[in-house]
């Protein structure tokens, strides 16, 4: 038993529904207890879906604990397969059904005699897996299975398209960003003159999913989902795939490269013309994206060697590392990830970018990572913001879990050209201002509020007396924390009880010392 | 209209295929009630996952409640239940120190058969904190119905009346100062009576959860009639919860709370009165009316008190009257909900509702069928385990003004034309007694208001139909 108060991936069967509720016209009925379908909440609210959630329960109740489901799931399906006319339906297993260990692989074999719809069973298991693994391992598997009916039907189609083409592999609902990353993605693959040949599993239709080896190759932008897919690709169909994540102008350089060498390698073969992207990578590094200008203008130099803390899942928090170390000039103190099954990568796409690494799914760990560490900006989740809110350091959010603000109605992408001015946004407005903290610093700050603790620990048997209060007061509000933490610091380290004037600037000397 | 409506209450049953909150979420609203407590929520990552989703925010507040996570060595038996157990209660008391730590029993340990009620007096010997046990499960109860399993158990750590007995010896004096105290000068003479009457001796409990001023006014509203509610289950704190007896009278504030009122009666031998709830002026006035029929006390200025707040709701009535409302139904208020709605002038399609206690909520029933004849309005039809497919397919038919629904289908409902007022903001907002009807109206009119603002716009259809 774990006590818990937060997590940042959700279950295994979470992760099964938010990918068969992006494929189009696919259904999931839930194997589980009544309130389950709390997913139909979270994809009807933070979505702002018009359509409702093809996601159903077979409810598992006092009967079904005496008898077993019986009739129930097979029914369920058969009447669903008439209600709606799916193509497809996801037999979904939860925590409880893990538990309760019913054949469920017998009721979908009986339920896929009797229904027009295809049956399957996601194959998860609730206390191996987590949500980002369950997807993964979903999508691989609807993939997988009409790939398999395809060629048992004969309706395979291998022939590769006359023009260069690829698939997009890991877009789907509740994502960060995802659909205006996908916007993004196409535009640019656009500009190239690559034809998109499939995105899955967002808007996909599974009887169009055996044309997917007409691509000639596949891209997968985010670790956390589509890399199963793209490797059972790569291993049964000979497609390669590129999993470069184009965040941050030089690895959206390095995933145009990848592709030029993928289309100049087929082309040989398939004798068309061969490609040069290095004209078009310039001209958008250099003019059309404003990232590589603004961290030369003088305004970024304020953020030079500023401290920051990135947390996030394990491709967010790793370009953005990379992109506040190589392209901002800014220190990263931690980077961490909460994809402790994606550890080694992490650690090694990091590794020479940050002070330390943190790999851990329990917030208190963050909390007090970033109370230590003490940045001037922190880069999270809505975690961290929160801590940051607490600890009154300003937090840019840029990886899940999110809340409904993070589903912006406006284009706001974090791959491709576009992207790279919004992260650059998204990262100079967390900092405070530079000339701001300028002048607050000379003229001693305007807020007058009073001092309250910010300390995640339980409070301190310091006592300020009134002058060092008063002089606390005097210090700009965004640093006065810290200074406040440090003097206590100090004043524990060398047993002082009573916090005057001069312990303050003693203690400033030592810090600086 | 293709649906047929009847002229008597029919109770229909069809495939509980619904969307509700699990009940473990009445954790969201009972730790912040009672003060001292700490709720203990043993279950998997999927409760936990449905908690933080949805208290939103008001988990990074440090709340004083968590998970015990199983993991798969707990649901296997490879670690000692009692143990794991021991050590994350031991780290709550050093943390926290609460007066009271409530075990939330989910599915997962119905179905491993985790033996929570074995095991909470043993460990609360040895932690020296009461442990209370509620399983408040999705494999028997829909949302609200969690509270009831809290308060059911509770009910059975509340005081016996010996000792209640004793103390009042001693504090009658002083308990009759303090109810002079908070009466207004005028009718002070009135209330010496009436306190000097002995029925007003029989102590009263009232259960149900609500907001600190919510209480007070229902309370007060009591008072006024020169009835002094004794105790509330549950109190503000743990340590502060009512005495029970066999000659203590009980009564409801909320229709979800038919376990407790059971337990109440069987279990501590309590006197149950049975009324409608008091939401909705008419609510509130029939709830006090069968309190006092029950002392035998004649009320007094109760119908010019519902009199003047149905006056004030004049404007909201404008807008309410003669449109059509349908429950898709998930908390079990909407028996009360739309008996007021009706008196309101509006038309019931249906009302969905996942668990009808027909005992419990008779007198609430009976009040449905009188408001119904009054109204000239035909009875709807009650329907117990709703399936959400059918209610939409028969939604589409009835074309209702506004549907009073889960999240899950507000907003594809709104994208179709149809109006929606979320069901679960009736259980967080305060809907009690007459001060509060307003804001009832308020949440039932919000989606007309923005409909009036929004009207000419000409664009209510908001899916390409396929």
């Amino acid at each position: 038993m774990k006590l818990a108060y937060w997590m940042y991936a959700g279950p295994a069967h979470i992760g099964t529904l938010r990918v068969a509720s992006s494929f189009k016209n696919v259904h999931a009925i839930m194997h589980a207890p009544l309130g389950d379908d709390y997913f139909n909440v979270m994809r009807s609210m933070l979505e702002r879906e018009r359509d409702f959630t093809p996601v159903t329960a077979s409810i598992v109740d006092r009967h079904v604990l005496a008898r077993g489901s019986q009739e129930k799931v097979v029914d369920n399906i058969s009447r669903k397969d008439k209600q709606e006319r799916p193509n497809l339906i996801v037999l979904t297993p939860t925590c409880t059904s893990s538990i309760l260990q019913e054949d469920l692989q017998n009721f979908v074999d009986r339920a896929s005699r009797i229904s027009d719809s295809d049956v399957i069973l996601a194959d998860v298991n609730h206390y191996r897996v987590n949500e980002l693994q369950a997807a993964d391992r979903t999508l691989e598997q609807v993939v997988r299975y009409y790939l398999d009916k395809a060629r048992r039907q004969g309706t395979l189609q291998v022939s590769l398209t006359d023009e260069p083409s690829a698939n997009i592999i890991g877009i789907f609902t509740l994502g960060f960003h995802n659909q205006h990353d996908c916007r993004e993605l196409k535009r640019l693959l656009k500009d190239l003159g690559i034809q998109i040949n499939q995105v899955i599993p967002e808007g996909g239709f599974v009887e169009n999913l055996h044309q997917l080896p007409k691509a000639w190759f596949n891209l997968v932008p985010y670790r956390e989902v589509g890399l199963m897919t793209a490797k059972y690709l790569e291993k049964d169909f000979g497609m390669s795939y590129i999993s470069t994540t184009p965040m941050g102008v030089v690895d959206i350089a390095s995933f145009i490269r990848r592709i030029e060498e993928q289309i100049n390698k087929l082309s040989l073969v398939l004798s068309t013309e061969k490609v040069n992207y290095e004209p078009y990578i310039d001209e958008q590094t250099r003019f059309i994206s404003q990232a590589a200008w603004f961290s030369r203008s003088i305004d970024c130099q304020n953020l030079t060697g500023k401290k920051a803390v990135v947390f996030g899942d394990a491709t967010h928090a790793a370009s953005i590392t990379k992109i506040l170390a190589c392209e901002m000039g800014i220190r990263v103190s931690c980077a961490g990830t909460y994809c402790k099954h994606d550890e080694e990568w992490f650690k090694e796409q990091v590794q020479n970018f940050c002070d330390e690494i943190l790999v851990t799914d329990d917030h208190a760990e963050v909390g007090d990572m970033i109370a230590r560490i003490e940045p001037s900006a922190i880069f999270g989740t809505q975690m961290e913001r929160h801590i940051g809110k607490r600890l009154d350091i300003p937090c840019g959010v840029i990886s899940s879990p999110v809340h409904i603000q993070n589903f912006t109605l406006g284009y706001r992408p974090f791959l491709g050209y576009e992207g790279t001015n919004q992260v650059a946004d998204l990262v100079y407005n967390s900092f405070t201002l530079g000339m701001e903290d300028h002048l607050l610093e000379i003229f001693g700050g305007h807020d007058t509020k009073e001092v309250i603790t910010k300390s995640l620990s339980t409070d301190s048997d310091l006592t300020w007396n009134s002058e060092s209060q008063l002089e606390l007061n005097k210090i700009p509000g965004f640093v006065r924390g810290k200074i406040k933490r440090n003097t206590e610091k100090f004043a524990r380290q060398n047993s002082i009880v009573d916090i005057t004037v001069e312990t303050m600037y003693a203690a400033k000397e030592a810090l600086n010392a | 209209m293709s649906i047929k409506i009847s002229e008597t209450l029919t109770f229909e049953c069809e495939t509980g295929n619904y969307h509700t909150f699990c009940p473990i979420s009445c954790v969201a609203w009972l730790y912040q009630k009672i003060e001292d407590s700490f709720f203990l929520v043993v279950g998997t990552k999927t409760c936990g996952y449905f908690l933080q989703n949805a208290l939103g925010v008001m988990i990074f507040a440090e709340p004083r409640y968590a998970m015990a996570e199983l993991e798969e060595g707990d649901i296997s038996a490879q670690l000692n239940d009692y143990q794991e157990l021991k050590r994350l209660c031991l780290q709550i008391k050093k943390d926290r120190n609460p007066s009271v730590i409530i075990w939330i029993g989910t599915r997962t340990t119905e179905i491993i058969k985790m033996d929570l009620e074995g095991m909470a007096p043993k460990l609360e010997n040895e932690i020296e904190i009461p442990i209370i046990v509620a399983r408040a499960n999705g494999l028997d109860y829909a949302f609200t119905q969690g509270e009831d399993t809290v308060l059911a158990a509770m009910a059975h750590r509340c005081p016996e009346q010996e000792n209640w007995i004793n103390d009042e010896q001693e504090n009658e004096k002083k308990s009759i100062d303090k109810l002079f105290s908070s009466l207004p000068i005028e009718t002070g003479g009135k209330d010496k009576q009436s306190v000097i009457n002995p029925k007003n001796k029989i102590p009263l409990v009232l259960f149900g959860s609500l907001p600190s001023t919510v209480a007070s006014q229902l309370s007060l509203e009591l008072n006024r009639q020169s009835i002094n509610v004794s105790g509330w289950l549950p109190a503000q704190r743990y340590t502060d919860l009512p005495i029970l007896g066999n000659n203590v009278y009980v009564c409801g504030v909320n229709p979800f709370l038919s376990r407790t009122a059971t337990t109440l009666m069987r279990r501590r031998k309590c006197k149950l009165i049975g009324a409608p709830f008091p939401i909705g002026p008419d609510g509130t006035r029939a709830w006090i009316e069968e309190i006092c029929s029950a002392f035998g006390i004649e009320t007094q200025g109760l119908e010019e008190r519902e009199q003047q707040v149905w006056e004030s709701l004049g404007n909201y009535l404008n807008l309410v009257r003669g449109k059509s409302v349908f429950f898709m139904g998930d908390n079990l208020l909407e028996i009360s909900l739309a008996r007021f709605l009706i008196r309101c002038g509006m038309i019931v399609y249906e009302i969905g509702i996942p668990y009808m206690d027909k005992r419990y909520q008779a007198a609430e029933l009976t009040l449905l069928q009188t408001t119904c004849k009054k109204m000239c309005i035909p009875m709807p039809r009650i329907v117990e385990k709703p399936d959400n497919y059918n209610q939409i397919q028969r939604m589409r038919e009835l074309q209702p003004d506004l549907a009073i629904t889960g999240m899950a289908h507000a907003n594809p409902l709104e994208a179709r034309g149809i109006n929606t007022k979320w069901s679960v903001e009736f259980t967080f907002a305060q809907i009690h007694g007459f001060t509060n009807a307003k804001d009832v109206l308020e949440l039932v009119t919000r989606p007309l208001r923005r409909n009036n603002n929004l009207e000419n716009l000409g664009w209510t259809d908001l899916v390409r139909e396929r």
